[in-house]
């Protein structure tokens, strides 16, 4: 009862046309999110966390791909800085999100930017920052909301789903795999241009030849070292004279 | 699999991650006007970060030992994952083709070898 009338201050004051067309633009990206948040629910129970616990990092947290290399390094055995720190780099990347969008909410009090920054994801800002780019003015709030509320909700419910089928799924079937999977369908888009190409071959060699080192340090060595290649190869694709092609 | 953690302190690990990242996504949005823009020294590598990143997650996960050498279901699972996901770069696609291979190989090819 009290959320409804909470739910309905919160409508009011704000352009449900605009809410809406975020709902609808990000429903074809839930394709990828409902599978991902299972597997971020079935991995965390079967790294050893509880079902609240695996809630409480889609809560806590909400950045799937931090959750779900900070599960894998739980399960197996990684001291908790590690995991920590982990988790903290890969999600380094909003910086970049959160400078782009900033503009754009700038005006806005600084209570629902603290909220609007809880929220924000790839998918949200990637949705959200085409379209202000678009010069579409109307309820930049409500469009946002429109799309980065869908994602929070589908992203709970599926973790959630995810957590409470694992028990009922045969370890034979290796459903762990299916983590890397779908960090690989991320990293394919993510290797967009040659020095990204390089930073992703060279990361992923170096992680995998760094293997052996203690405390699963290979994940931090690999991508830093595949960082320092990206830049490496921008640097001098700068250098070369530029013939436009 | 099971965790060798305390309660707490799988707890605290996560709300520690969950307030840098917080930090992280609220970072610009609540400082604009004092820090516009990223200096360009920080950009740079934050540009490689995705990429460099998912790739360390994902090329130990494909070529793993298991008991007797290489992995063979992984390995074929995740070749066949990799196709996939450059040609449809979806999600669900690539998670099809990688579990089919792994079963494939594991369940119907290595126990008739």
């Amino acid at each position: 009862m009290n959320t409804c009338i909470t739910l309905s201050k919160i409508r009011a004051g704000m352009d449900s046309v605009a809410f809406r067309r975020g709902v609808r633009d990000v429903s074809p990206l839930l394709l990828g999110i409902v599978p991902f948040g299972v597997v971020a629910g079935i991995a965390a129970v079967e790294a050893g966390m509880s079902v609240l616990q695996a809630l409480g990092m889609s809560v806590v947290i909400f950045a799937g791909a931090s959750q779900l290399a900070a599960i894998e390094l739980v399960g197996q055995g990684t001291p908790l800085t590690v995991v920590v720190v982990t988790a903290v780099v890969i999600n380094l990347r909003m910086l970049m999100y959160s400078a782009s969008i900033a503009p754009y909410f700038q005006s806005l009090p600084s209570r629902v930017r603290g909220g609007l920054a809880y929220l924000l994801t790839d998918q949200a800002y990637a949705l959200s920052i085409a379209r202000y780019r678009d010069g579409d003015d109307a309820d930049r709030v409500a469009y946002y909301l429109g799309v980065a509320v869908t994602l929070w909700v589908v992203w709970q419910i599926t973790t959630v789903a995810g957590a409470l089928a694992q028990a009922g799924i045969p370890e034979s079937l290796g459903l762990e795999f299916t983590v890397p999977l779908v960090f690989l369908a991320l990293l394919v888009p993510a290797m967009e241009d040659r020095p990204t190409t390089v930073a992703g071959l060279v990361g992923g060699t170096v992680a995998a030849v760094a293997g052996i080192l203690p405390l699963n340090l290979g994940l931090l060595v690999g991508a830093s070292v595949g960082i320092v290649a990206g830049v490496l190869v921008e640097t001098r694709m700068e250098a070369e004279p530029s013939d436009g092609h | 699999m099971a965790t060798s953690y305390a309660d707490p302190m799988l707890w605290g690990a996560i709300v520690v991650i969950g307030i840098l990242t917080y930090l992280i996504r609220l970072s610009f949005i609540g400082l604009f006007g004092y820090l516009d823009d990223i200096p360009s020294a920080l950009e740079r590598p934050l540009r490689y970060v995705p990429a460099a990143v998912l790739a360390a997650l994902v090329v130990p996960a494909l070529v793993t030992l298991g008991d007797g050498g290489v992995a063979v279901d992984r390995l074929v699972g995740g070749a066949l994952a990799v196709t996939v996901a450059w040609r449809t770069e979806s999600v669900f696609a690539t998670m099809a083709a990688g579990m089919g291979g792994l079963w494939i190989v594991r369940f119907l090819v290595l126990p008739a070898l």
